[in-house]
């Protein structure tokens, strides 16, 4: 090709593509369909419900899979699903489920005890011939309770305990427990993540990575067809592009709006904000000093595991009048009103005020440096110490911003004569050094996985989780009464005696102060005003099964 | 020549041997455990000591990095940690994305930069000079991130004549072929794609080739000024040539040859990944790939990035001294 021609093919290029900006009307041809794109920050990682944890790939998952059970759609209340019914047995051990029989995968095999005892053997039984496929991250720290599944005829299977837990059935409606087709795994083998076949109200189509989603209306499905005939996840990952996609209605609903923006949202009409409270929480914790080396890996503190310093051991945090004056020195109205910029709701328990057994009575700890001040002088510190901060590299739904929250801390524990050193560090660093216990104090929090009071409690606060290395408990508080009520609390069944138990460990946590609980974060999602029937989940996932567009 | 070629492809493998043990090396001693990021908050030992097991992370980094060499021997890069998908289609699947997006930013660049360069040098110390150097500079200046936005802002919200950012319009029906999106709709016959895709090219290709376009126009402009002082061009001036025909047959030959080393360089970097282009366009390439498995520590993925990377740039090197030879009779290369 001679410099001529490769000149007027450039040019050629150049002219169609000028033309290309003025003749948007070509492609905007009008579609009988339905359809909803909706602006995703990020794209899914596996399409296999029990070998994921990002919420990324759960939003996709989530209408394309169903459960034995699953969530009220404004609730953590569970409801039947694909079983009809169950009963548990006396021991509160076995748990037997009746599982529809008119119901089909969407590659046409039919939904049976099989399927049930495949989604989940394949995760928990090592020997599995598709164990290898996954790393079922959630089923070793979500359902280690089960010992197995059993089949009991084609439409009946049991689900048997090693102890009791009354946190299970809210567990069954999780993602993880999801049932996947046996056929679909079978023929699609190691990469069945890339083909998932559910029984849920949408189908998979395509997926191109870091671009978009496309799922349709499953036809058969066993309830009322989905309104929607098509639902895209669209990936935008920067916060403003997909405000402005949304704007200009390429995408019709988007997820993470930036705070910043809400004022222009509401202001224009075309659009419509929802917001929820969260279920999270972000905290400062204190390291009381002392942890346990779990040398049998039960998850459980045993007699012959003593009580050892933990690295980040500080003298004067050991103290809990110092760190009652942690608690009055902190303006957390401030930090919520301006760092999280009003879309959070000051924490005063360490789990969120809408699960069973919140205990509203407590009295918060006020903002009262004074008060701090004279707490440090009677603990023997009248000219303060000092300390050091680690502070999260990341933000997460739980902490916005956390550098600037550290500041703030940092800015407010110096009126008291604290004088705080923040540290950063990577994140895959920060968890593992905090979960050893190295910190003297640290930020971090927690996004609840199933609705169930103990997802919180236990893991946050039990003095199990004081184990230095896997510690879930970062203040390494670690007080036998309260893990024996949050113990007693997941073994009964009966809530209004679990509720109390929840409500009385509070108590005990509030008084010795280990932490100090920041906020409740808001999850918010914004929609073209013509998009109706979207409820936010309490669990932030995503359902978009009921909606409709006008 | 064809020796030449053949010589500078064959230095391929220690570059390739080079670059992967570095690579190798700086991802393994950054700190951070993929096993760890993969499983956040939620981490149990055993379940870290599994995976860990599982991607052979509890081996010294000299036998990971022999199991890992072992493979890309037998032509397997491995799989994502994190996706779990096989490292070449990984790569493979953005690849063709960051290659349109590469070549649509380069022609604009290069249409305009020469264009821009040869007026100003040309028209020396004029308005016109001035203010195409004025844009220069302005456009070398400014970040891509808030050039994107701008553009975004205007052309996609205010005038609404371009899409905010993405590959195509997901409501058209399209066959992927060889993942070229322009080319498989041009193949495929599909007109509406073919619009579609190349409306979606528009604001990126200028965002990510306003850069490069500014250094191009500066450099045609000194290497123009100094071809035009030269003793030949008074000579075919002096000879009646027409002004035409002395600066465009003439002068512009002899002023490319430093034009297509600063193109060539801007071509290896704009394909080693045009990161925040491609996150502000919602982009699917290659740039947005690598930046998320380096904050996921997805080591068999950021090395297979990195090795891609180092391919393109060391063949766009040698296709530009390739090109020296066309412009230039004079290089010859032994």
């Amino acid at each position: 090709m001679n410099n001529k021609k490769v000149g007027l093919l450039a040019i050629g290029m150049c002219l169609l593509m000028i033309a290309a900006s003025f003749s948007g009307c070509v492609t905007e041809e009008e579609s009988e369909e339905m359809v909803l794109i909706f602006g995703s920050s990020g794209d899914a990682k596996r399409l296999d419900p029990g070998d994921v944890t990002d919420g990324e790939s759960i939003q996709r998952m989530d209408n394309i899979f169903e459960g034995l059970v699953e969530y009220e759609p404004d609730s953590t209340e569970i409801k039947p699903c694909l079983a009809t019914s169950w009963n548990t047995s006396e021991d509160g051990l076995n748990i037997t489920f009746n599982l529809r029989h008119d119901v089909k995968f969407h590659d046409g095999t039919d939904f049976d005890a099989d399927a049930v005892v495949f989604s989940l053997a394949r995760q928990y039984d090592t020997t599995h011939a598709y164990h290898d496929y996954g790393e079922w991250a959630y089923w070793g720290y979500m359902f280690s309770d089960i010992d197995r599944v059993e089949k009991i005829d084609d439409y009946t299977v049991k689900i048997v305990l090693k102890r009791t837990n009354a946190a299970i059935m809210t567990s069954l409606a999780m993602f993880t427990v999801c049932i996947v087709s046996p056929t679909n795994a079978e023929e699609w083998g190691e990469d069945v993540f890339k083909h998932p076949s559910g029984t849920g109200p949408f189908k998979f189509v395509e997926w191109v990575k870091d671009d978009h989603i496309t799922l349709e209306a499953n036809d058969d499905y066993w309830r009322e067809k989905p309104k929607l005939d098509k639902l895209i996840f669209r990936v935008i990952e920067d916060a403003s592009a997909r405000l402005m996609a949304l704007q200009t209605n390429e995408i019709q609903g988007m997820e993470y709006p930036d705070p910043s923006s809400f004022d222009a949202i509401e202001a224009d009409s075309d659009l419509q904000l929802l917001t929820e409270p969260g279920m999270n929480v972000g905290y400062l914790a204190i390291n009381c000093g002392y942890g346990y080396t779990d040398s049998n890996e039960n998850g459980a503190h045993d007699l012959d595991e003593p009580w050892i310093e933990t690295p980040g051991y500080s003298e004067p945090l050991t103290n809990k009048k110092v760190r009652q004056a942690i608690n009055y020195a902190i303006d957390k109205n401030s930090i919520v009103d301006n760092l999280y910029k009003g879309t959070a709701v000051v924490a005063k328990n360490g789990m969120p005020p809408f699960m069973l057994g919140y205990n509203d009575d407590i009295e918060d700890y006020s903002y009262d440096p004074a008060e701090a001040t004279k707490l440090l002088t009677e603990a023997g510190y009248p000219n303060g110490f000092t300390s050091t901060l680690w502070v999260m590299p990341v933000s997460r739904p739980y902490m916005f911003d956390p550098s600037k929250i550290g500041e703030a801390i940092q800015g407010y524990l110096a009126a008291v004569n604290i004088t705080v050193e923040i540290y950063q560090v990577d994140w895959s660093t920060y968890l593992e050094k905090t979960e050893a216990g190295e910190h003297p104090m640290c930020l971090l929090g927690w996004s609840g996985d199933n609705g169930d009071p103990d997802n919180f409690m236990n893991v946050l606060y039990g003095e199990n989780a004081c184990s230095i290395g896997t510690a879930g408990n970062v203040a390494f508080y670690n007080n036998s009464r309260v893990q024996e009520v949050l113990s007693a609390a997941l073994q009964t069944y009966d809530t209004t005696e679990r509720a109390n138990y929840y409500e009385e460990a509070q108590v005990l946590l509030h008084e010795n102060a280990s932490h100090v609980y920041l906020a409740h974060s808001n999850q918010n999602i914004v929609f073209t005003s013509n998009v109706h029937g979207y409820v936010l989940h309490p669990t932030s996932r995503k359902f978009f099964y009921p909606v409709t567009i006008e | 020549m064809k020796w030449y070629i053949i010589k500078r492809l064959a230095m391929l493998v220690p570059v390739m041997l080079g670059v992967s043990i570095i690579a190798f090396s700086l991802i393994h001693l950054a700190p951070g455990d993929p096993a760890r990021t993969m499983l956040g908050e939620r981490a149990t030992q055993e379940q870290l000591n599994e995976i860990r097991e599982k991607y052979g992370l509890d081996k010294p980094i000299y036998v990971q990095y022999g199991i890992w060499l072992n493979g890309v021997l037998h032509g397997d890069l491995g799989r994502s940690i994190t996706t779990h998908e096989e490292v070449a289609k990984e790569i493979g699947d953005r690849f063709p994305n960051t290659v349109e997006l590469t070549i649509a930013a380069m022609i604009f660049a290069i249409i305009v930069g020469v264009f821009a360069g040869i007026i100003s040098a040309t028209k020396q110390y004029s308005i016109t000079d001035y203010t195409f150097m004025g844009v220069a500079l302005f456009g070398i200046s400014m970040p891509v991130f808030w050039l994107g936005i701008m553009l975004m802002m205007i052309f996609g919200v205010f005038l609404g004549w371009l899409p905010i950012g993405g590959r195509i319009d997901l409501l058209i029906p399209f066959q992927r072929v060889t993942g070229f999106m322009v080319f498989d709709s041009i193949i495929t016959g599909n007109f509406p794609a073919l619009i579609s895709v190349l409306r979606h090219l528009i604001l990126p290709a200028i965002a990510l080739g306003t850069i490069p376009m500014a250094m191009i126009a500066r450099v045609s402009r000194s290497s123009m000024l100094e071809v035009l002082r030269q003793d030949f061009i008074r000579t075919e001036r002096a000879k009646g040539l027409s002004e035409r025909m002395v600066i465009y047959k003439h002068a512009v030959r002899n002023a490319m040859v430093p034009v297509v080393t600063v193109i060539g360089l801007n071509v290896g970097l704009l394909l080693a990944g045009a990161i925040l282009t491609e996150t502000v366009f919602s982009w699917p390439g290659i740039g947005r790939l690598v930046v998320n498995a380096v904050y996921e520590r997805d080591y068999p993925l950021v090395v297979g990035c990195i090795l891609v990377f180092a391919i393109a740039f060391v063949i766009v090197n040698l296709i530009t001294d390739i090109l020296y030879t066309r412009i230039d009779p004079r290089i010859q290369y032994e």
